[in-house]
């Protein structure tokens, strides 16, 4: 099949920063997170848990809280002080709103989703009307002593739960005067603590009141007495963050030790109809604070310090026992943050506020599969490029040449040139950028280094032509009239005329670059491209789906290939849809016009479409090189999918050159290296 | 868990209760039913369960009941006796007492007594007894006279120990009590003087006392409070000598010695007994259940009316006269349970359950399979009523092998098991084994003689028994010392307790030669050893040939010196087999069983010390044979491990160290068991060092495994 040099990095530094809220919206089964340096990303949990849109960092906006009102509507609140609405089509913040209350520690939507309510550093606690295009107070509620770090409805809409620190009040919606105020126990094991954060509320459609404090503890309140009913003490560190099921028979709360505790309203015996709270089932998937959870119908989700997102299906909900079933674990972003450029043998890596660019090392020696090479020069690094500004990088990319280095943050758009004198490398910034290239979500150069496809977030895609050290803006492809959906992948065909671009949700077109129009739109599919590629030659774009779906599409023909349309016919092997990373690379072979490469996190492959597809019976994925079967054995049992686990977790694969590929991994290990020490917990035997 | 439930009276009617109280509460034939008999003229007829008299019947004015009613099991009559001499047996349809059957006897009649399952006994005032049936054939016949002049029958009760009926009464004259055990199967009369210790002042209050399988176990509560009990054996090893009994004390200061009223006592169970009585001098009267066992008291009840100091218990209910009325006080211990402590819930159990089998058949679904079996059942009866035929029905398999075995010889029984076995294996098939064995093993238990080994050799092989589904039966191979039961019962039970195992055990080791020569035992883990001992010699001395070994060379050179005296019989005791293949397989079969170490040691300390080195120089030569080969395995199908052989051995010298080391002829055996351990400790340790250079092998291999962040290497995709 092919024997290949694999350089394998392992020296990308990424550490994904924390998460610290995820918010389930019912309605379109999805699941808005946001992490500690303001990231906000929304997962489609209907399309195989797909990271769908993304909205870049800051490093002033910690994001504090997180919710879904009037059905589609996201907002944020942060220590900054401001309440913020993104734009999910054109995947940009709206507008944001400043509270004037000091930082904002909680937010929630009320029950009918048409009011937001912020709690802040001050004690204040302020009623915000959402209107159809922006947010308006309208009124204050009895100021509280202390900060509000936590708040919840009541499903009725007329009264609310906020937690502070040291007690928890009960707020009339009508008159926003507290009617209750319950002191919690700041013992802990016992030792008195200096205070007792209440972490998280939840209230209940028959009254209760369920907090979770930095005392360990899980309570039951009475709202109509103010008293305390029951008391869970069920951690040795705080209970951080609390969610209920909408039906109310259910809850989660995450605590600091990384444990998960489903909380169930069980009958106190069978065939009884008076229920209570019982601690049922203990998970630990996170090493580190479990600083938030969510309730979906059929799944607990939470996510932490550890940065990783843990999606644990409810087995007793779950119907069909298929692959959704499983628990998911999400700790990768679903794109791309490498590029490469071939000539050169260059990296380049994105970081949040930096790009680093590295040059792959060289051997001479040649091997046997598994061998390791002895390396003749080593991988250098070359540049470290900082980025001005608190905002975060969106996209990035170099040139195949080498020579370009482009780059997009919300605000502003950068263009360098590279020279390269023997070993020395010069870095000049290309000024002057048009107005109109400010924020871009994907950054693309052709083939040749003559061409950059820039697309904006406005939806239209630029052509702008670089010669020597200047840029020429060639053309701007507008959005269809009516649609502000912004494209956030692009492909070009290696000859430069063909330019296909995706969009979050709707299909892919693809543009004629020479006569600057539009070309065709592929059939729409359900669910949203994960990654997709001109082929050399043919002029086949490879459309890879979030349900683990390859398309193949002939741009010239205007239709899928026959090859496609066989595999549609066959199906794929159902070890393959079973996967449960998407694919975020696909590139190919210049000499081998068969051969697709696709990579997703945990596997490498080349499809081969000479060879007849698997089914079923047949293995898919057979590690082990054929030994001393005969040559007709291998015959029957060769199918078109060969794929190599040996990688892992695989962030990104790309062919350099006929025989050389370079695998970029990141070690889970060396992220947790990374992070800060977890509590410790004291374990028999050390 | 002993626990008293909710009292409730009998009746409102205030019985007219002299000042002894009542004169007697008995059985009827119907579980639910008793009999009432107070100190006048009337017999009431109680429903415990509706708290309401079925009937009642009186003597007539001028006549007084002298013994309480009680039932004739076999008949369903009553049977009760009036002015001493006048005896009245009647049934439930008699309404007046007068004009029922009437026979007058020629002595005084102190009890009638009647247990299920034999005919009622009359115990006359002067000791004699009679069963009713001969003494109603000639009622006028001379009753002899047993007990002395002034002895004074205080007490009786009447059991059926091992079918057979066993009568005992205690008599008092001048303070002293004696006991009188009278066997009915053989006529005999065994008299018994109780002692009373230091406490030669008491007066016994009251009497109690349960069956063993050996011993009457007499309790008695005495005046001081304490309750006392005295084992009397069943069967008397001398009948005509007069006997004394020594009393010891069970339970102190259970009531206060001076009570108003007297004090009673009862034994419920193996472990539990009632008393009644104040527990201090001043305090109210209680009914209290203790633990004999743990001497616990478990539970106690006020009674504040007072009572009679008389108590009786049949069934699950204890009956007391409290203040006027009958009260009755249900009583239940059941199994404690770490469920039950752990206060997992109880479900609410619908009273009219039906009794469950013992068996469970986990196959088929046992609601379905009970409604079938029932319709089956009464379709079968009225077809039966409409043919009226008299021919045996049709009845499936399994009742009828269960009915053979009730009553058939060994010969019939063991043809029907086959021919059961042979069958179809149906979905109950399981639950019918279990009966069987069961049926079998009581049938063995009540007839000392009856022993259907074959049969039960088949049943343990068909792999669905377990020791926990039928204890008896090793209890029962045990006393028979049938080695080859014992042998298939190791090798197919996996939960024999170790007690057990060590019973086996000591008599695998203790059975002669001889006996074991009849046997059959399977033979299939032990491999003829006896081929090998040539080989074996030959190789040994081409080895001290060859390169010189001599372990002499140890330290311990002085008890080498002592060996050294007679080489010959070192090898030979070495490489022989130190038992008969016979019990080599028996003591495999030991080998192979399941243990936990902290439960055998305690009984491995039993076993006389002589088993214990003929055990050793058996483990020891299978160690030997162990070492032969490079695998340490033994030859054979089933042979013992090494791990096993070395455990037994650890297991032994643990447990009897210090005998062993006393003993003489164990003497070489130790030295040669400590030789052959220290040199295989040194050929170890020397594996141990070629073990550390090949984990520095592997790590470097990990070493390799594990890049660095930077590495160019080959991948081919086949």
């Amino acid at each position: 099949m092919g024997e290949f040099k694999v350089h394998r990095v392992r020296f990308f530094n990424y550490v994904p920063s924390g998460i610290r809220c995820v918010a389930y919206n019912n309605q379109s089964n999805r699941l808005a997170v946001s992490r500690t340096d303001g990231t906000v990303e929304v997962y489609n949990l209907s399309a195989n848990y797909f990271q769908e849109k993304f909205f870049p960092g800051h490093e002033s906006r910690a994001t504090e809280a997180l919710c879904w009102a009037e059905g589609q509507r996201l907002f944020s609140a942060g220590l900054n002080g401001e309440i913020m609405e993104y734009d999910l089509q054109a995947l940009n913040i709206k507008y944001a709103v400043d509270v004037f209350g000091g930082p904002i520690w909680s937010m929630a939507v009320s029950p009918s989703g048409s009011q937001l309510l912020v709690g802040c550093e001050d004690g204040s606690v302020k009623l915000f009307q959402i209107t159809p295009d922006k947010i308006q107070f309208e009124r204050n509620f009895d100021r509280q002593k202390s900060r509000i770090l936590s708040l919840s409805w009541h499903p009725s809409g007329t009264h609310i739960a906020a937690g502070s620190i040291d007690y928890i009040s009960v707020f009339d919606v009508k008159s926003g005067s507290a009617i209750h105020k319950m002191i919690v126990d700041r013992q802990h094991m016992g030792v008195s603590k200096r205070k007792c954060i209440v972490w998280g509320v939840a209230f209940l459609s028959d009254g209760t009141v369920i907090s979770v404090d930095s005392a360990g503890k899980v309570q039951f309140w009475d709202s109509a007495t103010g008293t305390l009913v029951k008391s869970h003490l069920i951690a040795n560190a705080d209970v951080q963050s609390i969610a209920v099921a909408e039906q109310e028979d259910s809850f989660v709360v995450g605590t600091a030790e990384g444990t998960v505790f489903h909380f169930q309203l069980v009958p106190v015996t069978s065939n009884s109809s008076e229920k209570q709270w019982v601690r049922t089932k203990p998970f630990q998937h996170h090493t580190h604070d479990v600083r938030t959870v969510a309730h979906s119908p059929t799944a607990l989700i939470s996510g932490g310090t550890d940065t990783h997102l843990v999606i644990r299906p409810l087995m007793e909900k779950v119907e069909v026992k298929n692959y959704d079933a499983a628990l998911r674990k999400i700790t990768f972003p679903h794109r791309r943050l490498i590029s490469c450029s071939k000539k050169r043998q260059l990296l380049l890596f994105q970081f949040a506020h930096h790009l680093e660019l590295w040059r792959l090392g060289s051997t001479v020696a040649t091997g046997k599969n598994g061998d390791t090479l002895p390396l003749s020069k080593n991988a250098d690094h070359l540049l470290h490029l900082k980025t001005k500004g608190p905002e975060n990088i969106i996209c990035s990319c170099i040139s195949p040449c080498g020579s370009w280095i482009a780059y997009s943050t919300v605000s502003r758009f950068f263009l360098y040139r590279l020279n390269y004198e023997h070993d020395n490398i010069s870095l000049k910034r290309v000024s002057k950028m048009p107005p109109f290239l400010r924020c871009a979500l994907q950054i693309l150069f052709s083939e040749d280094s003559t061409k950059l496809f820039v697309a904006s977030n406005q939806g239209a895609l630029h052509i702008v032509q670089l010669s020597g050290g200047s840029f020429k803006h060639l053309h701007a492809f507008q959005p269809q009239s009516g649609t502000v959906e912004a494209m956030c992948l692009l492909a070009v065909s290696s000859d430069g005329n063909w330019l296909a671009a995706s969009g979050t949700s709707a299909g892919v077109h693809v543009y004629n670059v020479k006569q600057l129009k539009l070309h065709c739109t592929v059939p729409a599919y359900n669910f949203p491209v994960t990654a997709m590629a001109i082929a050399p030659n043919t002029n086949n774009l490879v459309i890879a789906h979030s349900d683990q779906q390859v398309f193949e599409y002939s741009i010239p023909d205007k239709q899928y290939t026959d090859w496609s349309r066989t595999v549609q016919k066959q199906g794929f092997h159902h070890l393959w849809l079973q996967r449960d990373t998407p694919i975020t690379h696909i590139s190919f072979h210049p000499k081998r016009p068969m051969h697709i490469l696709l990579h997703d996190a945990y596997m490498f492959c080349i499809i081969d479409k000479s060879l007849p597809l698997p089914n079923d019976k047949t293995l898919l994925y057979n590690p082990f090189p054929p030994t001393n079967e005969s040559d007709v054995v291998r015959r029957r049992t060769a199918h078109a999918f060969k794929i190599s686990k040996i990688y892992k977790p695989l962030l990104f694969m790309d062919l350099l050159d006929e025989r050389t590929l370079v695998a970029v991994e990141r070690p889970l290990d060396d992220i947790i290296a990374q992070l800060p020490p977890p509590i410790k917990k004291k374990k028999f035997g050390t | 868990m002993a626990a008293l439930e909710e009292e409730f009276t009998l009746s409102s009617v205030v019985l007219s209760a002299g000042p002894e109280g009542l004169l007697g509460v008995e059985q009827s034939d119907k579980t639910d039913q008793f009999l009432v008999t107070d100190s006048g003229r009337t017999v009431i007829l109680y429903k415990v369960s509706d708290q309401k008299p079925l009937g009642s019947w009186s003597v007539k004015q001028g006549q007084i009941i002298t013994c309480p009613a009680v039932c004739n099991f076999q008949t369903r009559e009553y049977i009760v006796v009036h002015d001493n001499k006048v005896l009245r047996i009647w049934n439930n349809e008699d309404v007046n007492l007068d004009k029922v059957f009437k026979a007058t006897l020629s002595a005084e009649v102190y009890r009638i007594l009647s247990v299920q399952g034999t005919e009622p006994l009359v115990l006359f005032k002067e000791g004699a007894v009679r069963g009713l049936e001969a003494l109603l054939a000639d009622p006028q016949q001379k009753i002899e006279t047993v007990i002395s002049d002034e002895e004074v029958i205080k007490w009786t009760k009447f059991f059926i120990v091992f079918r057979h009926p066993v009568l005992i009464f205690i008599t008092e004259k001048h303070g002293n009590y004696f006991a009188y055990v009278q066997m009915f199967n053989s006529r005999i009369l065994t008299k018994y003087t109780l002692l009373l210790g230091q406490d030669e002042n008491s007066v016994i209050e009251s009497f109690t006392a349960s069956v063993d399988r050996k011993f009457i176990s007499l309790m008695s509560l005495s005046s001081d409070g304490c309750i006392y009990e005295t084992l009397i054996p069943i069967r008397p090893t001398d009948p005509e000598k007069n006997q004394t009994l020594v009393r010891s004390l069970l339970l102190k200061a259970v009531v206060s010695g001076n009570t108003r009223n007297g004090v009673a006592l009862t034994a419920l169970d193996q472990d539990h007994i009632a008393v009644l009585g104040s527990p201090q001098a001043a305090s109210k009267e209680c009914l209290s259940v203790w633990n004999i066992k743990f001497q616990t008291l478990q539970t106690s009840k006020e009674l504040p009316q007072g009572t009679s100091g008389q108590l009786w218990y049949y069934g699950e209910n204890l009956f007391m006269l409290h203040g006027k009325s009958l009260t009755v006080i249900p009583y239940k211990c059941e199994v404690s349970s770490l469920a039950g402590a752990l206060g997992k819930l109880k479900h609410g159990q619908d009273p009219g359950t039906h009794v469950m089998p013992r068996f469970v058949n986990w196959e088929t679904p046992q609601g379905c399979g009970l409604g079938f079996q029932n319709s089956e059942q009464s379709r079968r009866i009225l077809r039966r009523r409409k043919i009226e035929v008299s021919l045996q029905p049709e009845v499936p398999p399994s009742k009828q092998l269960l009915s053979t075995i009730m009553e058939d010889s060994e010969k019939h029984i063991e043809v029907e098991v086959r021919k059961f076995l042979a069958l179809k294996q149906t979905p109950d098939f399981h639950t019918v084994i279990g009966d069987t064995v069961t049926g079998l093993l009581e049938r063995c238990k009540a007839e000392p003689s009856f022993y259907p080994r074959n049969c039960l050799v088949q049943l343990i092989q068909t792999h669905v028994l377990s020791y926990s589904l039928c204890p008896d039966l090793m209890e029962i191979a045990l006393i028979k010392k049938d080695v080859q039961l014992l042998q298939l019962c190791l090798q197919q039970f996996p939960d024999i307790p170790e007690s057990v195992t060590c019973a086996c055990l000591k008599i695998f080791l203790s059975i002669g030669d001889d006996s074991l020569q009849e046997t059959d035992v399977s033979m299939e883990s032990v491999f003829d050893y006896s081929n090998s001992v040539h080989d074996e010699k030959m190789e040994e001395q081409t080895e001290i040939l060859q390169n010189g070994f001599s372990p002499e060379e140890d330290k311990c050179s002085n008890c080498d010196q002592e060996l050294n005296k007679k080489p010959q019989d070192e090898t030979k005791e070495s490489t022989s087999c130190p038992v008969v293949p016979k019990r080599a397989a028996l003591l495999n079969a030991i080998l192979h069983s399941a243990y936990s170490e902290t439960f055998l040691l305690p009984h491995l300390k039993d076993i006389p010390a002589q088993h214990i080195t003929l055990f050793l120089k058996y483990l020891y030569f299978l160690y030997l044979k162990c070492s032969e080969n490079a695998t340490m395995t033994l030859p054979g199908i089933n042979p013992p491990t090494l791990n096993q052989i070395m455990d037994w051995i650890c297991l032994l010298l643990d447990a009897n160290f210090t005998v062993v080391v006393m003993m003489p002829e164990a003497k070489r055996l130790l030295i040669n068991l400590y030789k052959l351990v220290k040199s295989q400790i040194s050929v170890y340790s020397e594996l141990n060092k070629i073990e550390v250079s090949f984990r520095e092998l592997q790590k470097l291999n990990q070493e390799k495994n594990n890049r660095g962040l930077y590495s160019i290497e080959v991948l081919e995709l086949f």
